[in-house]
Parts: C-alpha cells; sequence; structure tokens
C-alpha cells in the first residue's frame, strides 16, 4: 500500500476485511485444488489406494509444494519488476547494471541445496521401491498386442487381462512381452514398469483395500494401443483362496451336438480352456485364456463390458472393435454367435 | 587466397580469427563428428558381442592372418598419404601425383580385400540378416568401407586435377585436407580392426 | 584467387541473377537463406498446428470417432517430426543465418554454397516426409519410434521416417560445421569470443551439440533402416537383438537435441531483454557458461527418458541425479534475465512481450522437469499427458515464444519495416491465453491418469471436460497466429520504414541499414566493446548511467561507402541445389527397393558435390 492515508469510512471494503477475504479465497482455492486433485477417478494416481503409489504420491506432494513457492517467489518477482521499472518517460536512462557476483552465486547454490535436499527422499525411495521381497506371490504378466496374459507361476494358473491379488500382502510382477514394448499401468497401486521384449522387469507392490483398479497400456504399441486395459481385483485375503479355487477348476466342455460345440474348435486354435482339448491339441498362436471368461468383469482387454451383447459384438467382427486385431472376422453366423456367448458366458 | 609468383604456400596465415583456414578448421569439425558416427557403430558391436544365439561366430569365419595383411596395406596408404602432401608442398607434383595415385591404389587394395573377405563370409552362411554377428560386423566394417571408397574417390579427383594443371602448389591445402579424412579413416580401421577381430 | 590457372569453361554458365525465381534458387547469402528457412519453417508450423487442431478435434470427447486409429497414429507422429525437425530446428537456422554474420561484423558466413545446400536439403527432405501421406501413409511409430514396433510395423511409414530423418540430419550437420567455423573464423577485428553477443554463443554451442549429437541418431536410424529393409537383427528379440539399444542411441541424440531446441530461443531472449530494457545483460560471462554447461551436462541425462524401461535403481539414481542438477545452471539463466530486468527502463513492445512470455512460461515448464527427475514419481508420469504438458511448456512457451519474439525484434531489420504492435499485442495476450488453456490442463489430466498416444480415452475416467477446454485452448492460437499472418502480410507491405536502428539497440546488426546491403557491411567494423553498437552512441558517467555520445550512431555507411567500392561476395552456384536435388531420389529408391532410381540419387548428388568442389568461391571476370 502508498503512504496515502486510508480513509476507512469512506474504502468500500475495509482492509482487515480485504486481508480476511483474500486468505479465504487463497484457502478455497487451495482447498478446491487438492480435493480435484485427489478424486477417486479410476486412474487418479493422487488417490493412491496401496503403499508404492502412495509413497509416490508423497513424494510428488513434497517437490510440488516446493515447485509451487518457488514459482510463486519466482514469478511474482518477474511480476513486480516488470511493474516497477516499466518505462516512464522515453529519456529513462537506467544505470548499466552488468552483474554482481555475490548474487550470482547465491542463486547457483541455493538451487543446488534445495535439489540436493529432494535427492535425499528420492534415491531412497527408488531402492525401497526396488525390494522384491522374499517367498511373495509372484504374477508372471506376458504383454502381448493388445491384451495381458496373467500367469500365477506358483498356483499354476493362466488367465487374461485381469489380474487378483490378496489385499495386504505384496506381489511381485515378472513383466515380459511376446512382441513390442507395452507398459503395465495400474496408478492407484503403483505406476508403471515396462513390457519389455527380451527382458524381464519387476513389479512390486500391494493393495491395502479390496476394490477393483483400473490399468491400461501405457508405451505405444500400435493401433490397438488405446484398448489394452486391464484391471487389478484386490480381494480380502479369504476371498482370494475362492478365487483361486474356482480358477483351478476345469471348464466344462459344451454340450454333445450343440452347435457350440461345433464352432469351439476354430477358437480352440488360439485359445486355452483349461479341461477342453482343441483338435490340433494346444494352441499355435498366444491367445487370452476363456476358461473362466464368464466371470471377468470385462472382455476384449476392458473395450467391451462382459454383458451377452458386449461378447457378441466382439465376435460379429473383431477388428471393428480393435484394429489390427490378431483375431480375425471368422463371419460367423448370427446363430453360431448366439450359441458361443451362451457358452462362454457359462464359464464362470 | 593466393599468392602471386609462386611461392610454396607451406606458411601463409590465413586472415580468420583463429589462424586456422576454414576449411581446415571444417575437416577437424567433420571428423569430430565422424568420431561419434563410428563410436556408435562400435559400440553397438561391443553390445552385441557373444550374444548371437546361432552362429557362425567370429572365431568361425576370421582369418586374422589375412586381415593383418589388409591393414598393413591400410596403413602404408597413410604413408604414401603423407608423402603425397610433402610433395606438393616442396613443388614436386610427379611425385605428387605419383603417391596420389599409390594411396589410392593401396586404398583400392584394401577395400577389394574387405570384398572378399565378406565373400568368404557369406558364403560360410554369416549374411546381415544371420544373426547379431553378422549384423553388427558388416554394418560396421560396411560403413568404414563406404568411407575409404569415398576416400579414393576424392584422391583420384586430386589425381586428375594434378594431371589437368589445376592443383597448383597455392592449393596444397586441398591434398592436406583429404590427408585429414584419409589419416582418420585409417585411425578408425585401427580401432576396429583391434577391437573386433583382435581381442577375443 | 589471382594465380595464373588457366580458366575453363564450366558445363554451363555460372547464374548471374540478382532477382526472380533463379536468384532464390542459386543464392548462396545468408540473408536469402535464412528468409527461405524462415518462410519453409513457418509453413510447416502451420502444417504442424493444423495437424494439432485435428487431433484436439478427436480428443474433445471421449469415445470420440473424428479419427480412426491409423489417421490419428500418423497425425501425432508427423506433429512431432513436424514440430521438431521441420518448425523449431529450421526456425533457428533462420535466425542463426540472418543473424550470425551481421552479428560478427562479417559478409557472410564461411562457406556459402554450403549454407545453401543445407538449406535444399531441409526443403526437400521435409517434402520428401510429407509425401509419404500421399504414398500409403505417413509414420506411425510417434516421433520417437520406438523399435521393435517400429521395425515390425507395416507399410513404408517407418521407412519415410527413417529416410527422411537421415536426410534431414545431412542438412543440420552441415550447418553445424558451417556456424562453428564462421563464428571461431569470422569475427571481425577485435571481437574476442567473451564480446560476441549472447545470441552467437548459443549458435556455437547449438552447433557443437548438433556436430556430436547427429552421427549418434544416424547410426541409430542406420540400424532401423537395416533391420526392416535387409533383415539385420539390431532390434530383433527372437536373435537376442536388445530392444532398448534403440532408445539408448535416440536419446543420446535425444536429450541435447531438445537443448539444440531450447538454447537459440535462450539466445534471442537474451538480446531482447537488454534491449527493452535498455540495460545490458545481467552477468554475461555467467549466461555464456550455463549456456556452454547445460550443453556438457545434457549429454548426461538421457536416460530419465528410460526410467520405466527397467534400468535398475542404481543407473535410475544417477540419471535422477544428473537430470536434477541440470537445473541449476538453467536457473542461473532465468535470474540473470530477471537481472537484466530489474532496475531497466522496460518498454512493452510485443517483442519484449514475448521475451518475458518465455521466461514465465520456461519457469513453469522447468519446474514440471524437476519433478520428472525424481525417479518414483516419473513412475506416475511417464507416458501420461503430464509429459506431454511439461514439453509443451518449454518448447512451446519457451522456444516457439522466443522465436516469435526473435521474429518481431528483426523483423524491421529483415524487412526494412515497422509491424503493427496493436495486432503485435493482440496476437501475444491470446496466445498466452490459448497456450495456458490448451495445456496447463494436461499436467492434472496426466496426474489423473491420461495416458499418451492413446487416440480415444475412456468416459468416467474424469477426463473428458479438461479436453474440451483444452481443444477450445488450441483454436485460440490458431485465431492468435492468423493475426499474425495478417501483420505480417500487410506490414511488409505498407508498414512504416524502420531505419537502421527502430529499437535503440546494442548489437552490431543495428548499425547498417534496414534491410542490408547484399554485402552487410562496406567497412568491416573493428570492435572494442561487448554490445558495440550501444558504446558508440553511449558512453557511462561515473555511476555507471548512459549519456548520448553526439553523432556516436553516425560514423558510417555514406561516407564509407564512397571510400570503399562494393565488396565483391561469393557468386551465386546451382551445385548446392543440385546436389542436395538427389537425396529424395536416393530416399524413394531405397524404400522401394527400386535401385535404378536410388543410383540416379546418388550420381546426382556426387555430380553436384563434384561441380561445387570444382567451381571456384567468385568467378575471375569481376
Amino acid at each position: 500500500m502508498t503512504g496515502e492515508p486510508c480513509d476507512t469510512n469512506r474504502a468500500v471494503i475495509r482492509r482487515p476485511t480485504r486481508r480476511f477475504l483474500r486468505m479465504a479465497v487463497f484457502t478455497a482455492a487451495l482447498a478446491g485444488v487438492l480435493a480435484a486433485c485427489t478424486r477417486d477417478y479410476p486412474y487418479n494416481s493422487l488417490a493412491p489406494a496401496g503403499p508404492v503409489a502412495e509413497k509416490q504420491a508423497g513424494l510428488f506432494w513434497l517437490v510440488f509444494w516446493i515447485a509451487a513457492v518457488v514459482f510463486v517467489l519466482v514469478e511474482g518477482a518477474l511480476v513486480y519488476a516488470l511493474w516497477r521499472f516499466r518505462r516512464r518517460s522515453t529519456d529513462d536512462r537506467p544505470k548499466q547494471v552488468h552483474g554482481n557476483t555475490r548474487l550470482e552465486i547465491a542463486w547457483t547454490i541455493i538451487p543446488a541445496l534445495l535439489l540436493a535436499g529432494v535427492a535425499v527422499p528420492t534415491v531412497g525411495t527408488i531402492f525401497d521401491l526396488a525390494e522384491s521381497p522374499p517367498g511373495a506371490m509372484r504374477v508372471e504378466v506376458v504383454g502381448h498386442q493388445w491384451w495381458w496374459e496373467i500367469r500365477y507361476p506358483d498356483l499354476q494358473l493362466v488367465t487374461a487381462n485381469e489380474v487378483h491379488i490378496p489385499t495386504g500382502e505384496q506381489v511381485v510382477f515378472e513383466l515380459t512381452s511376446k512382441d513390442v514394448i507395452h507398459s503395465f499401468s495400474v496408478p492407484r497401486l503403483a505406476g508403471k514398469q515396462d513390457v519389455v521384449p527380451g527382458r524381464t522387469n519387476t513389479l512390486n507392490f500391494s493393495a491395502t483395500e479390496p476394490g477393483t483398479y483400473r490399468g491400461q497400456c501405457q508405451e505405444y504399441c500400435g493401433l490397438s494401443h488405446a484398448y489394452m486395459r486391464f484391471r487389478v481385483i484386490a480381494h480380502e485375503p479369504a476371498d482370494f483362496e475362492a478365487w483361486v479355487q474356482s480358477e483351478l477348476a476345469q471348464a466344462a466342455a459344451p454340450e454333445a451336438g450343440s452347435l457350440a460345440e461345433q464352432v469351439l474348435p476354430t477358437c480352440l486354435a488360439c485359445h486355452s480352456i483349461n479341461g477342453v482339448e482343441g483338435p490340433t491339441g494346444p494352441p499355435q498362436t498366444p491367445a487370452p485364456d476363456l476358461t473362466h471368461i464368464g466371470s471377468r468383469q470385462t472382455i476384449a482387454a476392458g473395450k467391451l463390458p462382459n454383458t451377452e451383447d458386449g461378447m457378441a459384438t466382439w465376435l460379429r467382427d473383431p477388428p471393428a472393435v480393435k484394429a489390427g486385431s490378431k483375431m480375425p472376422d471368422y463371419n460367423l453366423t448370427e446363430d453360431e454367435i448366439d450359441a458361443l456367448v451362451e457358452y462362454l458366458r457359462s464359464l464362470k | 587466397m593466393g599468392q602471386a609468383g609462386g611461392h610454396p604456400a607451406a606458411v601463409q596465415t590465413p586472415h580468420t580469427a583463429t589462424g586456422l583456414d576454414n576449411r581446415k578448421l571444417g575437416m577437424w569439425a567433420f571428423l569430430g563428428s565422424e568420431c561419434l558416427f563410428f563410436g556408435a557403430l562400435i559400440s553397438s558391436y561391443l553390445l552385441y558381442r557373444g550374444r548371437s544365439i546361432v552362429g557362425p561366430y567370429p572365431e568361425d569365419v576370421y582369418d586374422i592372418p589375412y586381415t593383418s595383411v589388409s591393414s598393413f596395406v591400410l596403413l602404408m596408404s597413410s604413408l604414401t598419404m603423407v608423402l603425397a602432401l610433402n610433395a606438393i608442398q616442396r613443388g614436386d607434383h610427379r611425385k605428387l601425383r605419383a603417391w596420389l595415385l599409390a594411396t589410392a591404389l593401396l586404398g583400392i587394395t584394401f577395400v577389394g580385400g574387405q570384398v572378399f573377405e565378406f565373400t568368404v563370409f557369406v558364403n560360410e552362411g554369416l549374411t546381415i540378416s544371420r544373426n547379431l554377428f553378422g549384423s553388427s560386423f558388416f554394418v560396421l566394417t560396411g560403413f568404414h568401407g563406404a568411407h575409404v571408397t569415398v576416400g579414393i574417390l576424392m584422391l583420384l579427383t586430386l589425381f586428375g586435377q594434378s594431371l589437368a594443371g589445376h592443383l597448383p602448389t597455392e592449393r596444397a591445402l586441398r591434398v592436406e585436407l583429404i590427408g585429414l579424412y584419409w589419416h582418420f579413416v585409417d585411425i578408425v580401421w585401427i580401432v576396429i580392426f583391434t577391437i573386433v577381430y583382435l581381442i577375443p | 584467387m589471382s594465380i595464373a590457372v588457366p580458366t575453363r569453361q564450366p558445363f554451363f554458365r555460372r547464374p548471374r541473377a540478382t532477382s526472380g525465381l533463379v536468384s532464390w534458387l542459386t543464392t548462396v547469402d545468408h540473408k536469402r537463406i535464412g528468409i527461405l528457412y524462415g518462410i519453409t519453417a513457418f509453413v510447416f508450423f502451420i502444417i504442424g498446428g493444423i495437424e494439432a487442431i485435428l487431433l484436439r478435434i478427436q480428443l474433445a470427447r471421449p469415445e470420440n470417432t473424428f479419427l480412426n486409429e491409423e489417421t490419428y497414429n500418423q497425425l501425432f507422429t508427423m506433429h512431432g517430426v513436424t514440430m521438431i525437425f521441420l518448425v523449431v530446428m529450421p526456425m533457428s537456422a533462420a535466425f542463426f543465418n540472418y543473424l550470425v554474420p551481421l552479428m560478427l561484423g562479417a559478409r557472410d558466413v564461411a562457406f556459402p554454397r554450403l549454407n545453401a545446400f543445407s538449406y535444399w536439403v531441409f526443403v526437400l527432405g521435409g517434402v520428401f516426409l510429407f509425401s509419404s501421406f500421399f504414398l500409403g501413409g505417413a509414420p506411425d511409430c510417434g516421433w520417437f519410434c520406438y523399435a521393435n514396433q517400429s521395425t515390425i510395423s507395416g507399410g513404408h511409414g517407418v521407412d519415410y521416417y527413417a529416410l527422411g530423418l537421415q536426410i534431414l540430419g545431412v542438412a543440420s550437420l552441415a550447418s553445424a560445421v558451417n556456424f562453428i567455423v564462421t563464428i571461431l573464423n569470422e569475427r571481425a577485428p577485435g571481437m574476442t569470443l567473451m564480446r560476441m553477443p549472447v545470441f552467437v554463443w548459443m549458435t556455437l554451442v547449438v552447433s557443437f551439440l548438433l556436430l556430436f549429437a547427429l552421427p549418434v541418431i544416424a547410426i541409430a536410424l542406420f540400424e532401423l533402416g537395416f533391420d526392416r529393409l535387409f533383415g539385420a537383427n539390431y532390434f530383433n528379440p527372437a536373435a537376442g537383438g536388445d530392444v532398448l539399444l534403440w532408445q539408448h542411441l535416440f536419446w543420446l541424440f535425444g536429450h541435447p537435441e531438445v537443448y539444440i531446441l531450447i538454447l537459440p530461443a535462450m539466445g534471442i531472449v537474451s538480446e531482447v531483454l537488454p534491449t527493452f530494457s535498455r540495460k545490458p545483460l545481467f552477468g554475461y560471462a555467467a549466461v555464456v557458461f550455463s549456456g556452454i554447461a547445460i550443453g556438457f551436462m545434457g549429454w548426461g541425462v538421457w536416460a530419465h527418458h528410460m526410467f520405466t524401461t527397467g534400468l535398475g535403481p542404481v543407473a535410475n539414481t544417477a540419471f535422477a541425479l544428473s537430470t536434477m542438477f541440470i537445473a541449476v545452471p538453467t536457473g542461473v539463466k532465468i535470474f540473470n534475465w530477471m537481472g537484466t530486468l530489474w532496475g531497466g527502463s522496460i518498454r512493452f513492445t510485443t517483442p519484449m512481450l514475448f521475451a518475458i512470455g518465455f521466461v514465465a512460461m520456461f519457469i513453469i515448464g522447468g519446474l514440471s522437469g524437476v519433478t520428472h527427475s525424481i525417479v518414483p514419481s516419473d513412475f506416475q508420469q511417464q507416458d501420461t499427458y503430464y509429459v506431454v504438458a511439461h514439453f509443451h511448456y518449454v518448447l512451446f512457451g519457451g522456444a516457439i515464444f522466443g522465436l516469435f519474439s526473435g521474429a518481431y525484434y528483426w523483423f524491421p531489420k529483415v524487412t526494412g519495416r515497422m509491424f503493427s504492435e496493436t495486432l503485435g499485442k493482440w496476437h501475444f495476450w491470446l496466445m498466452l491465453i490459448g497456450f495456458n488453456l490448451t495445456f496447463a490442463p494436461m499436467h492434472w489430466l496426466g496426474m489423473w491418469g491420461m495416458a499418451r498416444r492413446h487416440h480415444s480415452y475412456e468416459a468416467g475416467a474424469g477426463w473428458g471436460f479438461w479436453n474440451l477446454v483444452e481443444t477450445i485452448g488450441s483454436f485460440v492460437i490458431a485465431i492468435s497466429i492468423l493475426i499474425f499472418m495478417v501483420n505480417a502480410v500487410r506490414s511488409i507491405a505498407r508498414g512504416k520504414e524502420a531505419g537502421a536502428d527502430p529499437w535503440d539497440a546494442r548489437t552490431l546488426e543495428w548499425t547498417i541499414p534496414s534491410p542490408p546491403h547484399h554485402y552487410n557491411f562496406a567497412e568491416i567494423p573493428t570492435v572494442h566493446h561487448r554490445d558495440e553498437h550501444w558504446h558508440r552512441k553511449y558512453a557511462e558517467d561515473e555511476e555507471g548511467t548512459p549519456v548520448p555520445v553526439v553523432a556516436g550512431a553516425q560514423e558510417h555507411d555514406e561516407d564509407a561507402e564512397e571510400e570503399h567500392p562494393e565488396p565483391h561476395m561469393p557468386d551465386p552456384s546451382y551445385f548446392p541445389l543440385l546436389a542436395a536435388s538427389g537425396m529424395p531420389f536416393i530416399g524413394y529408391g531405397v524404400i522401394y527397393k527400386f535401385w535404378p532410381v536410388a543410383i540416379l540419387g546418388l550420381l546426382l548428388t556426387l555430380g553436384g558435390l563434384f561441380g561445387w568442389s570444382l567451381e571456384p568461391v567468385a568467378e575471375e571476370e569481376h
């Protein structure tokens, strides 16, 4: 404020009230920002649901607030300088200052120290997250164009596009790819690691609460990169055991003589159904395991809902749903589609 | 920047801020870039050393004595290159042409030797697509050979220019520049020969 | 050359035209080449902008069907390739070309024909790359085209990427050699390195970065090309190849590349801010050395693009630390720019507004870059829109704003006319608002998990509203650019005459007429100070306040021209264009494995180079 006397009777808003209002607006804005940022959107990395995501979010907030303070100070100084030193007359001839060594040293050292300070928790967390707990359950994730093969080597289980884990327990994910680089990303639990052909990468995390946590491929992998989603479903340990048991059960073959029985061999050239042998033996081309397809929340790697309609849409013309799909259009009749849908939805 | 009177142009400071002729500085800068070029190729080769899943492997196809001889030939060509530069700086244009031609011929011998070597390798089943060794070996040595070939073309051009009377002593810098390039290509070969052939 | 060498009749006569189309095709004048670069880069800017608008329309709504996967993937790839290789780099080259000789007090660059060659290779390379849209599809692998998606991708799009970028690399490499030699060798008497304008320093650093980074991507592109065309195994996991080799090679180039993109704009800002603050650059030495430091340190951070590829905690830590510390020299520059403003007399012309906008936006982009260096947090940010936000803040809010600042600042020098300040200010404010509307929300969309390179996104993930805002913002940007174009055209046609020094500026280019004579300086100046022109106009009193020198600015021109006849300049030449013309043929021939075409291209290029080497720099007869 300038040196003019403040006529408190005539001022529209009194100074203390103005200050209070400024604080109120600022706090409301801050609260609004925090609330917006932490809303439980399905892929919101700032609404963590597991210890790994919490640590990642924690580091983010730490650095964010430091950056916010730096931002306010520096941009504020910039705006102030622009206002204070604006040209007031064409004869303005400012002093030709060339530099100030002490100031320059200070503004080299202080940011360096700030960064060094930030580096400490960062490096600590890097090593913390890289530790694989011994004896943890392992899940192998194999990326394909454009679906996720999920294997539980210790449990002899295979599924696709859904990962079930028990809550409160670290799980070690071993990630690799059969074709190109993908990225296994589940923001609310653990960020991501890339899925690289020829290498096995590791991601360790756990979920705190039961729930469904959405994931997606986050490394460009071709035409249907946008439609390569997956879900991590966390269960209470008892429910997880139940899930394992039901997954281990074999599937029933289709009724003898049914339309589904006639069409199924085509599928079994690529898909596996535990308990139903294909005419040519094990599948030649990798495709999602269908043993318990009926119990999944979505199909086509999260592109379609697991409903009669959804499944029928897929079977009618896979490349139309997912461009470049390795599963071609088999020109199935509507009856064949209905029969298959009924059979597959029975595989719970 | 010429000098009337035909004095040897050996010591003439160009009017540049560093005292180095523009073209010489430019050639050094370009050669600096080439260091990274071959460095990246050699790094790729080193990364894949010993990681081929199928053969033929280096020990199956290398003929170290043969390649040593062709390396020696290339090394000698650097000597003849120096002699060529020396000749033009002294104003001896007949010797210049002789040494230029010798350098080119030695270079052609080297490249010919490489072509022969590659043909033998291919007959033994090593192609660019066969395995990691085939890919990284042929691309690395192939680029080197291409650089030698470009050098040979430039040497023959200089030879032709001199023959036609267009390469006077005042233009000795041209020979010096090609010489710099030629020596660089030779040094790269020393590195390749050592890393690719000699070190198991 | 005054030697008694018999003159030969060349195959065809040396071009002589000084006006008309042929004069532009054969020019070796750095100023004309700079203008050619500028106009061509601007045309590509419009094309790249249209690509962006199309992307934004598709993303305005969840599960939109405006563009299908194929088209979207090609557009986002080409938007990146266009903006980086066909806009920012050549626009920077436009400034290097036009200004560096003028700022050094030289008559041209060290190798004028090589300069023309760089330009023609660039244009032909850009056309070659874009022809892919009409010949089966543009590259669709992303601007960094990761293996092995790139090696298995069908069609020829990726082949156009590999060969197109190789051709463009030749142009930039030639340019780099040219400017290194020019800056080191062609300085006017008395211009020591520490008296050069900061813009020239940045050109020098960028040229060294290009010199050393381009060969690395050339090798990566050759390896990609050989994998695709000849079945090599560099990126073939089945043969034991390591797909990450591509990423290492690419980013070893790619990270210095981003400094190549930003340093010229930083150089421009370092010229504009002092002029319109009426003070010298604060801490010249620190700004120069921080630019050099960034050049060196930029080689040690590349794997921060690869934090999620599984390099392991030790490697990730090393690169996290190197990335954090490269923020220090960058911060130094920002503070020095603010120190320049502080205590000055600030005049808010359009170039000044863009320069200030650069500083303001780059602070944001720089801070988000620091958050990327926090590896565990980057595990969330990588491949989301948070990254897209970061690099647009530094490349658009930074480089593009800086380049516009330079465009407005030197417009009077190049055209001889003043532009409309009113339209300029409309451009600035609309662009600033549109830019922030478009890119600020990407920060939180990224933290909310919205992924890059998804042609369509789910409803119900919380992303729809802000995407719509961003699309609106992109249209505001487009309008601001239309205003710029109107301003440029009208001002060239009817703008007020500018004179030699409309801004009361500091460096040598403002001592000569606007536009300059083709020979630049009638008499090569002798330099006694940094900011030589300013010191000719003003002395300083005891307190450091400038005091005008009587007739200080008027010390040359007409008198000098009478004493010195017009200096002879290098003659125009066909050979740069001829040598460049072979490149697209080589490209097409290799892609379609139609070897006669490739050989034709090789002969054109070699023939052009051959003729060029035999052609004297200037003909005897003048």
